[in-house]
């Protein structure tokens, strides 16, 4: 099966000079999820941002390589022709449109359909898999809770059919409880759906436990990449992105101070 | 009823209608800067505009007045559209002092080409509505103003089923919230800020008319678009809903206060009244009546 998603050797470039992808390569199958770990500034986000083209809004440019869609290019393609093709990032932070309600900022996600017979059978679809959203869809976006607005961004990515969620960080600055409940949602709507998933997260157990394939970033390159059984395994995963000391029982913080294990793999 | 009490109530209409005229001005000062966060200083231009094209459609052209009327409104669209494609569009990314500049030339430069055209005498519309007026909840009120008032309410209305109903609309709001968000739902932000003209240049080009029919057609009108400054202050300046209900505010106050300070201080307190109203509200409430509080963190 050839991957949907081919990014092949990527390299960013920001206002001209400031390189942040080196090189960057990943593939996701239909109906897959995919994960990125890395830890702060390794360029998760700036990936995400080349896939779905939001990147020229910020001065950004894909210099070299090239990313393919079901074997079409688009890294030079507009973000709205994108979304059109079906790839639709979640971004970071919960955006919702806070002076909307629910329902609206939901219609809004479907601005590529045009066929309002559609459009409402997607939302009905929207409220069967997130039900906490059904009871406040005439509530402003501002004001429901964190939890909500969360579950309401994919939502609203739901709205337009993608084949392809570029998920950042759905996780941030929400409960345990929360998290885990969304993370179900989405995994029962990818597998139902057969919507491919890219998930960038900081929450490494959580993203490994949804994911079939993992990738490891660090400084704007992929540095290791496996299926997520063998990537749970490595050492240096347990160690860095686990928090687990070799035993696989959790470490000390006495330890970390004492000793810091090495990286085996060369950035 | 009594004198004052009917002079009070005759104030109270005017106010409204010229209200209702600052209300669709202000609407379309307030659509292209929510969603391009451009100041418009050409905004009584484009009111100028709608005016004068109107006029010469009808009385040169001699075509009928709802004619007329219609193909200004398609004209000015056009006009909006032209307007951001050649002149605003170039400038996106660049610093906000440059870019009201440029609408600060757009504004000489459309008043003198104007000016060049149809001269500087006022103008007058052909009598459109019947001079006799009609009595209405026990006043006396010309038809023009019963007509523009219902017409600027219809608009009003018109333009808040759009913003809430269709897809174009929804698409407005969230580009004006966060282009960025817009742009990852497929929204083409580039031809939101088209549309943001179009429609500001229709709606300012219908007050143009009805001012127009009201007091004849002038370089005043012009100063029309200065108007628009305390409507939005008072509103605050990122909500549609506060430029509606600031342009009315602000067109009783005007009323009112020209009504009851001119004999007193012999004349000119109309043109003063907003003005002096908006410095008020910026010492006291500098975000406006829905205006969003924002923090500048430097």
């Amino acid at each position: 099966m050839s991957p949907i998603l081919n990014v092949n050797n990527i390299e960013v470039i920001y206002k001209d000079v400031i390189l942040v992808l080196k090189g960057m390569s990943l593939e996701v199958n239909e109906g897959k999820t995919v994960t990125i770990l890395g830890n702060n500034g390794a360029g998760k986000t700036t990936t995400l941002k080349a896939i779905s083209g939001i990147l020229k809004s910020e001065d950004g440019e894909v210099t070299d390589g090239s990313i393919e869609f079901y074997g079409e290019r688009i890294d030079k393609k507009y973000a709205e022709d994108i979304v059109r093709m079906g790839i639709f990032q979640v971004m970071e932070g919960r955006r919702v449109v806070e002076d909307m309600t629910v329902e609206e900022n939901l219609f809004a996600g479907s601005h590529t359909q045009r066929n309002r017979q559609k459009k409402k059978q997607d939302l009905e679809m929207v409220y069967n898999y997130f039900p906490a959203l059904g009871p406040r869809k005439r509530i402003m976006a501002g004001y429901i809770s964190g939890g909500e607005q969360q579950m309401l961004v994919v939502g609203r990515a739901l709205m337009s059919r993608p084949r392809l969620l570029l998920l950042d960080e759905p996780s941030m600055g929400l409960s345990p409880l929360l998290v885990s409940e969304i993370f179900k949602i989405i995994k029962k709507v990818s597998k139902e759906q057969r919507i491919s998933i890219l998930l960038v997260e900081q929450n490494a157990r959580l993203a490994l436990s949804i994911a079939s394939h993992g990738y490891v970033m660090e400084n704007g390159r992929i540095v290791l990449d496996d299926t997520v059984e063998k990537l749970m395994q490595n050492e240096d995963v347990k160690e860095f992105y686990l928090g687990l000391s070799e035993v696989g029982t959790k470490k000390s913080y006495r330890d970390v101070k004492h000793y810091r294990r090495r990286k085996r793999w060369l950035t | 009823m009594t004198e004052n009490l009917a002079f009070f109530s005759q104030l109270i209409v005017t106010g409204l209608v010229l209200g209702s005229v600052y209300a669709l001005v202000a609407l379309g000062f307030v659509l292209i800067y929510k969603s391009t966060s451009v100041l418009n200083f050409a905004q009584g231009e484009l009111l100028m505009l709608g005016a004068y094209i109107c006029l010469a459609l009808t009385i040169q052209a001699h075509i009928p007045f709802v004619w007329s009327f219609l193909l200004t409104l398609a004209f000015s669209f056009a006009f909006g559209l032209l307007v951001e494609r050649t002149i605003l569009r170039p400038m996106i990314g660049e610093s906000i002092i440059s870019v009201i500049m440029i609408t600060i030339a757009l504004s000489t430069v459309m008043r003198s080409i104007i000016q060049i055209i149809w001269g500087t005498e006022t103008k007058v519309f052909p009598q459109i509505f019947s001079d006799e007026p009609i009595y209405f909840l026990g006043l006396f009120v010309a038809e023009i103003h019963l007509f523009s008032l219902g017409f600027a309410v219809i608009c009003v209305a018109m333009f808040g089923l759009f913003f809430k109903f269709s897809s174009a609309g929804l698409a407005m709001r969230v580009t004006a919230f966060d282009q960025q968000v817009a742009q990852t739902m497929g929204i083409n932000i580039k031809r939101i800020f088209a549309l943001a003209w179009a429609i500001s240049a229709i709606v300012s080009s219908i007050g143009g008319i009805i001012l127009g029919n009201i007091n004849g057609i002038s370089n005043e009108l012009a100063a029309m678009g200065l108007k628009v400054f305390p409507c939005v202050i008072l509103g605050g300046l990122d909500s549609i809903i506060g430029a509606i209900v600031g342009g009315f505010m602000i067109g009783i106050l005007e009323n009112i206060a020209g009504g009851y300070l001119d004999p007193i201080l012999g004349g000119g307190v109309k043109e003063l009244a907003p003005f002096v109203f908006l410095i008020i509200i910026l010492m006291i409430k500098p975000y406006g009546l829905f205006g969003k509080k924002l923090i500048e963190r430097l």
